[in-house]
């Protein structure tokens, strides 16, 4: 059995279907929100948000390319732009934080209500 | 012409002495205030030559104040021969008593605060006058009630002077209630409130021999003008309101407030005139309060108490004259009264004054040596009240008699016996105050010549006043048509009998108080019963207490303050509405915890609350 045989021609015409996307898309943003809801460190609730800016990006791009036009992927570039943006003024505060409290346990950060 | 100037220019003197009255001196205030009534005098003169010779009136209409489906009030001003009478005297008359204050008050606080108060009431009571509809009319009628609790109650540190203050606002609240009813009556009725359109409407009506609606128009405007008037039974107010300061009470208690109601009847005369009910009832009420009213001032000790009882009595008179159809007699008697009782009230004040503020004639005695001049006016003045010949207080008292006859001889005799009462008060005080031994401890000292020089104006036209302005004969346009044409004839008779009383009356109180000594004394102790009663009027104070005040401040403390204001509205409303606010506050506030997590945990449930509503109402696409 050759690669040929494996991967013929036919089978790079063949299309994953929209609805692939979509559900991937939706796993992935789910374990965003569980991540962000149920994790304690700060690092991985970032992580999380990142995730979920990754998973609507997902999207954005397979609707793009499932209605043929770019609008969505110019949107998945600005939303990577302000992901950037945001994990530099995100990561910062963190590290504030730390230098202030010594602790990256998201519950300590209370200071404003208590 | 320009109309609106002359109520505007007191109302800029009081605006400028009330805005920069901390910062001027007493000389820019008084020049600040005698100048915009000064000038408000003039402007009248002016106006009323230009005018003249007013067969009919002059209408200046400025704006639409109040326009509700067919009803539509104006600011307008009206002038005519009535309202031209009370221009003058009301400007006339304060010119001088702005000069004389401007003498008196000098000594006391608050002078640019006073002047205000004085400039507010000449505006709205020019505004009285001009007012073109009874609404304009009435504006200026709660002003000038609203001055006179402001002035009344001008030593405010006083108790008995705020109190005397509240005790006259609120009486005229009464009055006022009625006002605003017939004014509502006559909205109903004729659907306006201009004065031409109302009495052109009611000259078609015929005359109503049995109760009806003009009938109870001209009984809720009696009752109006019974408050602000001093009648029977509102007129408990006056002698109090002589807490204020001796030129408020010579303006505004004795000269032009009090015959605003005098001035508001004949303005009406054209309803009046239909409701012969309302008509005798405004008689019997001016002939009982004349009576009443100086049958008290018989025996009062306080010199300005006397004169605010006279001034009572002297309305009362000018109520009988109206209601006997006699407006222009009524008029005529506001006119001259408002002459000779401005001068008793301010020779009053310039004898207070010198006596140090002693207001208790017993305490007095002997000034004619001290303070000449006072005496001279006060003379002049009180004879001119009682009515001695040639004076101007004999034409109007005359008048008003010859109608007396007229209608009923009961009333005219009433009125004669009360005509001589007035002659005895009067000059039992000017016995009292300048004749005899000075009683006092104060050194006597006549007052300044800003306060003289007023007083000998008022004395001249206290003198000449009476032929100078014929009122019935100027009035004559106004009345015409209205008021059934008949001019009294005086006999020589009528003449000497009615001038008997004031002679009478004269002499009768030189009897006593100079030429027997020692009689009032033996008089008060034979007769102890019926001095008491006199001395406390009545006490009408004490009944009006025990059957009004109280009931009314025991049911106000019980039952609206403890139950209506404390359990309901406070408890109820206030307490319990911020208490359910409080109490919501606080469960949303568990929301607000302060965990980062928890907030996540809120936004991601709204957002599924929100996505399943959508789905399940089927909005999403």
């Amino acid at each position: 059995m050759s690669l040929y045989d494996l991967f013929p021609p036919e089978f790079f015409k063949l299309s994953v279907p929209l609805s692939a996307y979509l559900i991937l898309s939706a796993i992935l943003f789910t374990i965003g929100v569980a991540t962000f809801l149920f994790r304690r460190n700060v690092i991985t609730v970032f992580m999380a948000i990142e995730l979920m800016l990754n998973a609507v990006n997902l999207t954005f791009v397979a609707f793009s390319n499932h209605f043929g036009k770019v609008d969505g992927q110019i949107f998945s570039f600005f939303v990577m732009v302000v992901a950037a943006a945001e994990a530099a003024v995100g990561l910062a505060i963190i590290l504030m934080v730390f230098r202030t409290s010594a602790s990256l346990q998201i519950d300590d950060f209370d200071t404003l209500k208590n | 012409m320009q109309l609106w100037l002359i109520p505007l220019l007191p109302l800029a003197g009081a605006a400028i002495n009330g805005f920069t009255g901390r910062r001027t001196g007493k000389t820019v205030q008084s020049a600040v205030a005698i100048g915009s009534v000064l000038l408000s005098f003039l402007w009248v003169v002016k106006t009323l030559m230009a005018l003249m010779p007013l067969e009919g009136p002059y209408v200046e209409k400025y704006f639409t104040w109040i326009a509700s489906g067919a009803l539509t009030v104006g600011v307008d001003f009206a002038v005519d021969r009535l309202t031209a009478v009370m221009l003058l005297v009301v400007t006339g008359i304060g010119t001088l008593i702005h000069i004389y204050a401007a003498g008196y008050m000098h000594a006391e606080g608050g002078y640019s605060r006073f002047f205000a108060y004085l400039n507010l009431f000449m505006f709205f009571m020019l505004i009285l006058v001009l007012g073109g509809n009874f609404l304009i009319l009435f504006v200026g009628w709660e002003g000038v009630g609203l001055c006179s609790y402001l002035l009344i109650g001008f030593y405010f540190q006083k108790k008995s002077a705020s109190d005397a203050g509240k005790k006259a606002f609120i009486v005229n609240r009464i009055g006022d209630f009625g006002f605003s009813l017939a004014m509502f009556l006559i909205v109903v009725t004729f659907g306006s409130l201009d004065f031409p359109t109302v009495f052109a409407q009611a000259q078609a009506l015929p005359v109503e021999q049995s109760a009806g609606i003009v009938t109870a128009i001209c009984l809720l405007l009696l009752v109006g003008a019974t408050g602000k008037s001093a009648q029977i039974p509102l007129y408990v107010w006056l002698p109090d309101a002589m807490e204020g300061p001796t030129p408020v009470s010579a303006l505004i208690h004795a000269a032009t407030m009090v015959t605003a109601g005098v001035y508001m009847c004949s303005r009406s005369a054209a309803l009046f005139m239909k409701a012969p009910i309302a008509m005798d009832t405004v008689a019997i009420i001016g002939l009982a309060t004349a009576v009443l009213a100086a049958t008290i001032g018989l025996v009062q000790n306080d010199i300005k108490k006397v004169y605010a009882y006279s001034t009572v009595s002297q309305l009362g008179f000018m109520f009988l004259a109206v209601g006997l159809g006699a407006f222009s007699a009524g008029i005529y008697h506001v006119v001259t009264h408002a002459f000779f009782k401005a001068l008793l009230f301010l020779g009053a004040g310039s004898v207070i004054h010198a006596c140090h503020h002693e207001q208790d004639m017993r305490h007095m005695g002997g000034l004619r040596k001290k303070i000449p001049h006072t005496f001279a006016v006060l003379l002049i003045a009180a004879l001119s009240i009682a009515g001695f010949p040639l004076m101007a207080g004999w034409f109007s008292k005359e008048e008003i008699l010859g109608a007396a006859h007229q209608h009923h001889i009961w009333m005219y005799w009433l009125a004669w016996f009360t005509a001589g009462m007035t002659a005895f008060y009067v000059f039992r005080s000017i016995f009292l105050t300048f004749f005899g031994e000075y009683k006092g401890h104060a050194h006597p000292h006549e007052s300044p010549w800003s306060m003289i020089g007023p007083l000998y104006v008022l004395a001249i036209l206290s003198v000449v006043g009476g032929y100078l302005f014929n009122i019935p004969h100027i009035l004559e346009p106004v009345f015409r048509g209205i008021v059934p044409e008949g001019h009294i004839e005086h006999t020589l008779t009528d003449y000497v009998l009615g001038t008997a009383p004031g002679i009478i009356g004269i002499f009768l109180a030189y009897v006593v108080y100079i030429a027997k000594p020692g009689m009032a004394d033996s008089i008060k102790e034979s007769f102890s019963g019926v001095y008491t009663l006199l001395y406390n009027k009545y006490f009408v104070d004490e009944i009006y207490d025990a059957a009004l005040v109280h009931p009314i401040e025991r049911s106000s403390r019980n039952f609206f303050w403890k139950i209506v204001d404390v359990g309901i509205i406070d408890n109820g409303f206030v307490h319990g509405f911020s208490g359910s606010a409080l109490n919501l506050g606080g469960l949303l506030r568990r929301m607000q915890s302060g965990a980062i997590r928890n907030y996540a945990a809120w936004t991601v449930i709204g957002v599924v609350c929100i996505l399943s509503a959508l789905t399940v109402l089927g909005g999403g696409r």
